[in-house]
């Protein structure tokens, strides 16, 4: 039950962060910070299919992170988070083609393996 | 790659706050109205929760979190984006030392360390490998 939850978290925060990513990198830099063309931007962005189904998947995630507390320790329930990081790097990588240099993935395995110690 | 301008570098480090502020204090008033309560999933208990102020601040500073990082992710890369925004963790640790007098583990600040050593050689990497699909006019 704990690991099939934790399971659910990983795919579901992983597939909705990359669906974000590329919608927000296909969409292009934000540049407009005043109050209406930010309100135009959402309401362009939250018809985006991929910007939906990221939202809802980020809302399954959530849950589920919910009911792993329910049945496991914080201590248990934040390294899972750390899992994510690996797998959303290896996967920018690879479907969304960024170039992720040494430095890159270094830094991703010490935010990685902190994560997993804190929780301790 | 060109660099990014100084510009962009102040931009992020200015939305990266934002991100990062708006998840540890939402986390933070999300446990202040959470702490001590039983979570039942019926339609009445959730409203009930949701009517603690405590909790309404800490959902709308997690949509801040959310829109923020969208708007981050719009120039720059999620291999960045994630390991840079994860300085979160360690301020709620330092939070919990300093305001909430928590007892933090020699191996909790091990993982602060590795954590704020994988930000700062993240943070030096460029933000965007991606070339922008679709160009927006420059604005003048």
């Amino acid at each position: 039950m704990k690991w099939a939850l934790v399971a659910v978290i990983v795919a579901a925060t992983t597939a909705a962060e990359l669906m974000q990513s590329h919608a927000m990198k296909h969409h292009g830099e934000i540049r407009d910070f005043r109050p209406g063309a930010l309100g135009g931007v959402l309401s362009r962005l939250f018809r985006n299919r991929f910007i939906l189904a990221s939202v809802a998947l980020l809302a399954v995630s959530f849950c589920a992170f919910l009911a792993l507390l329910s049945v496991a320790e914080l201590s248990f329930a934040v390294p899972a988070t750390a899992l994510s990081y690996v797998l959303e790097t290896i996967l920018a990588k690879y479907v969304l083609k960024e170039r992720v240099g040494r430095r890159r993935w270094l830094g991703a395995g010490l935010v990685a393996a902190g994560v997993f110690l804190i929780a301790l | 790659m060109r660099k990014p301008s100084a510009r962009l570098r102040l931009k992020t480090r200015v939305l990266t706050s934002v991100v990062v502020g708006a998840n540890v204090l939402g986390n933070v008033s999300l446990s202040l109205g959470l702490k001590n309560r039983v979570l039942a999933f019926t339609p009445a208990a959730v409203l009930e929760v949701l009517w603690n102020p405590w909790v309404t601040l800490g959902v709308a500073l997690l949509i801040l979190w959310l829109l923020s990082r969208m708007a981050l992710l719009s120039w720059a890369d999620l291999s960045y984006v994630l390991p840079v925004t994860s300085i979160g963790y360690v301020l709620t640790v330092i939070f919990g030392k300093v305001f909430l007098l928590e007892q933090v583990s020699t191996l909790r600040w091990l993982g602060v360390l590795l954590i704020t050593a994988g930000v700062a050689l993240v943070g030096a990497t460029p933000l965007r490998t991606v070339r922008r699909r679709r160009r927006k006019a420059q604005a003048p």
